[in-house]
């Protein structure tokens, strides 16, 4: 068909000759998607490391404790920040986004390749000034994730001299990295799929991570704005949510400030993080389960419906995270309103995964384990969602183990089982090997049964009340020793659940180098990136023409077809035409 | 959190209304070959760099949006001392909106190929909105002076925030402007800069839009 398509029409894409155009400052979105990924592993370890530290301290208070309680603090303080922005947020939207959009739309490259290039080196920036705060005087801030004012800028508060000014500055700079490629994959999407597909043709993969990058890109200002006045207050004295303080037997030069205020900022950030989050894991492991199961996902409207419905109902719940902060009761209710309705369309999505599992040709491949085993955490988390949900049932849960084990199985666990099988799947296509399947399954079985562990016995730590973010529970009365007994084999299965993850990297690096040439299309996938004419696929993606696209990307184990999948490239054969 | 709210809204709808443009209600299952693809537009799809404008444009609503629905709820507490807004600062509004005039004036002068105007309209926008820039730091000083300091009340502190960061940009806006100014000045075809000078257009259009709330709302309260 005689067409121009937009990737090929003035784009002239630069081919880069030597090895720093190629591999460092390199306008290929598929190189750019690996600095991406490899920055945010690499952060994501010291998150891990630092999560161990306190896990030591808290199993072992008295014989393996390193840690003081200032370091406590600001352990976890960056341990959560790194967790949910540095490592999952870059890693799906700039590692997997990155990568996976253009090839799943037919596109050469991202749209605006050059700001592409320069959001990982911002991010790199970003990530380069977090990790500075170890090591300024006072060292990292300590003040929560959530970084509530007042304490987190007041003296005291571990890292109020420094850290928390590094945090906030490294968080603008995050968010202007996003926005640069956010802004990429969303006009990507918009402008240049190929020829024949439409949005209804896109993958889940797609259609979740374009909803997540919208939902970052108007959310991400929240934040912004709350540093931005963080900074002010913190900086130059004024008194946007800093109130009238005395602190350490002085009055505070400020005066009048809400730092409810800030709370409300920040959670309107914070929950629709949560999705930035998950919808793109959502996408993945639909794609996933239809692929090994050999079925075409059940309810693909719905499926795409939910995610976008989700994603508008995402930004009128935040102020469920304030349920003890004090609001008019009729807030609550409607919060509480709104959270349980944004569970609706999370269930449909839960019974179209088992619904595409029903009667499926399910092949127990190392991806697949990863996404059947989402399924469980997901379930798991989502139920105490619920829970937590309701007011009445968050007020006494609040700030104790109960919110930790939630949160860790609905976007700790959840979200990196499914990076793990997202790796797995798309590991022959980056790097044109395949890895090895028992090291994957024994990674597989280890890390889930091992994360179960974990965070199981921690929804009865909450129901005894053991509060979060706490140092040390000597001489809390209501805290049985028991509890101290299972605190020590959390840790243990914490070491253990760490300690495993070598194999994962064992497995990519020696499998990267010395694996097996992997077939091009090693799962029979029907979906546009696996029909890349090299593999890996070379800049520029395509040969001479863009693929045309014909159909739909679940066209698995369709009735009377000869192969039990039909990819998307495939014209209409003459039965389909017939039944037109 | 009411305007925040209610651009949000407004977005989620227009994306839903899009979408449903998309024909999100078709089975893609029963639907094979190109010819659903109705985007004639395919081929000539409209440069991707006005559609990432948008985008961008709509990240900034929500950045100023959310510093206004923080305005609104700081307004209410107790302490809050409203400002003696320079005079001045209509006389920016004036350079400001010549500005947008002029940028006006030089897309249309670029799309009839007319270099001399371009160059005269494409100098006066960079000279007018220079002007408001001065001239918001010269309200920043009068207020200072006056004894509105960013630390006296929150009020003034807002003020400081609003200004600076409509200031910060335009300032970008600028160096996209002398980007293309080079260009011109080196000789550029009018064709090529056309795209540029449009979306400086839109940009310098937007940006007027945004003061003129920001700066009836620090009127009006
Ligand atoms: C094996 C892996 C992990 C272990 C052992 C672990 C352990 C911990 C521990 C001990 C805390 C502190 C609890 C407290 O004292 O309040 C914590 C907090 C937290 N974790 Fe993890 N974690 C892991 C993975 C993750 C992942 C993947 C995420 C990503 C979402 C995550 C997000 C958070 C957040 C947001 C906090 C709260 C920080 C705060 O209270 O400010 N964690 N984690
Ligand atoms: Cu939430």
């Amino acid at each position: 068909m005689a067409y121009v398509a937009l990737a090929d029409r003035g784009q002239v894409l630069s081919h880069p000759k030597s090895f720093i155009t190629k591999y460092i400052w390199s306008q290929d979105h598929k190189v750019i998607a690996i600095q991406y990924s490899l920055i945010a592993v690499a952060v994501g370890v010291v998150a891990l490391i630092l999560s161990l530290g306190m896990r030591l301290q808290l199993g072992f208070p008295d014989t393996l404790s390193i840690i003081d309680p200032s370091e406590y603090m600001q352990f976890v303080t960056m341990h959560g920040m790194i967790m949910v922005i540095y490592l999952l947020t870059a890693l799906f939207l700039g590692g997997f986004g990155n990568y996976l959009i253009p090839l799943m739309i037919g596109a050469r490259d991202m749209v605006f390749p050059y700001m592409n290039m320069l959001s990982v080196w911002v991010y790199l920036v970003s990530v380069i000034i977090l990790m500075a705060s170890f090591f300024v005087p006072g060292g990292p801030t300590g003040a929560g994730w959530t970084l509530y004012p007042p304490q987190a800028i007041l003296f005291g508060t571990p890292g109020a001299s420094w850290g928390i000014i590094l945090m906030l500055v490294s968080l603008a700079v995050f968010i202007v990295a996003f926005t640069m490629g956010g802004l990429n994959y969303v006009t990507t999407v918009l402008q240049a799929r190929t020829r024949g597909m439409t949005m209804m043709r896109m993958p889940l993969t797609v259609w979740g991570i374009f909803t997540a990058t919208i939902l970052g890109l108007l959310a991400f200002p929240a934040l912004l704005v709350s540093a931005i006045m963080m900074l002010f207050d913190r900086l130059l004295g004024t008194s946007f949510f800093m109130p009238a303080i005395v602190s350490m037997g002085e009055l505070s030069e400020t005066g009048g400030g809400s730092p409810i205020l800030f709370q409300h900022l920040f959670w309107f950030f914070g929950h629709p993080e949560v999705y930035i989050v998950a919808l793109p894991a959502f996408g993945i492991v639909s794609d996933l389960l239809s692929v090994h199961a050999r079925k075409n996902i059940f309810g693909y409207r719905m499926m795409v419906w939910a995610i976008v419905g989700i994603g508008g109902l995402s930004f009128v719940v935040w102020a469920h995270h304030m349920y003890v902060s004090g609001m008019n009761p009729y807030f609550g209710f409607f919060f509480a309103t709104t959270t349980l309705i944004i569970a609706v369309p999370t269930a449909i999505k839960v019974y179209n995964w088992v619904l595409t599992l029903w009667q499926g040709d399910i092949h127990l491949t190392v991806p697949m384990l990863f996404a059947i085993g989402f399924i469980f955490t997901f379930i798991h988390g989502g139920l105490t969602g619920i829970f937590l949900g309701n007011v009445v049932v968050d007020l006494p849960l609040s700030d104790t183990y109960f919110v930790v084990a939630h949160f860790h199985m609905v976007m700790g666990v959840s979200p990196i089982l499914v990076i793990f099988g997202a790796i797995y799947h798309w590991f022959p296509k980056v790097t044109g090997r395949m890895f090895n399947d028992t090291l994957g399954k024994f990674h597989f079985w280890l890390t889930f049964l091992g994360t179960y562990s974990i965070y199981l016995p921690m929804h009865y730590l909450g129901f005894l009340g053991v509060p979060r973010r706490y140092y040390a529970f000597e001489g809390i009365d209501f805290i049985p020793e028991s509890a101290m007994t299972l605190n020590s084999g959390i840790t243990v299965a914490a070491i253990f659940v760490a300690v495993t993850q070598i194999l994962f990297f064992i497995n990519m690096f020696w499998s990267t180098f010395r694996g097996p040439k992997a077939d091009p299309n090693p799962w029979n996938a029907t979906s546009l990136e696996w029909f890349t004419p090299q593999t890996p696929p070379i800049h520029g993606n395509w040969g001479p023409e863009l693929p045309q696209v014909y159909r739909w990307a679940y066209e698995y184990s369709a009735p009377g077809a000869d192969k039990d999948f039909t990819p998307q490239t495939d014209p209409p054969t003459d039965a389909e035409i017939a039944a037109r | 959190m009411i305007t925040i709210i209610i651009f949000i809204f407004v977005s989620v709808g227009i994306s839903y209304w899009w979408l449903l443009r998309q024909r999100v209600l078709e089975k893609p299952w029963l639907v094979t070959g190109t010819d659903t693809d109705t985007r004639e537009d395919i081929g000539r799809t409209p440069p991707a760099a006005r559609t990432g404008l948008i985008v961008f444009l709509a990240v900034v609503t929500s950045v100023f949006s959310l510093f206004i629905s923080a305005y609104f709820m700081r307004m209410e507490l107790n302490d809050w001392r409203p400002v003696d807004e320079p005079g001045l600062l209509w006389f920016n509004t004036l350079l400001l909106i010549m500005g947008s005039l002029s940028i006006h004036w030089c897309s249309r002068a670029a799309e009839d190929l007319n270099v001399k105007t371009v160059k005269i309209t494409l100098l006066a926008t960079g000279l007018f909105t220079g002007g408001f820039i001065l001239g918001q730091l010269i309200a920043w000083q009068q207020l200072n002076e006056a004894g509105y300091g960013l630390r006296s009340n929150p009020a003034s502190a807002f003020f400081y925030l609003f200004t600076g960061l409509h200031g910060l940009h335009l300032l970008g806006g600028l160096w996209v402007w002398s980007k293309t100014s080079i260009r011109v000045l080196a000789g550029a075809e009018l064709e090529q800069i056309q795209l540029s000078v449009e979306l400086c257009r839109n940009y310098w259009h937007y940006l007027l839009v945004v003061w003129i709330v920001l700066f009836a709302l620090l009127l009006s309260t």
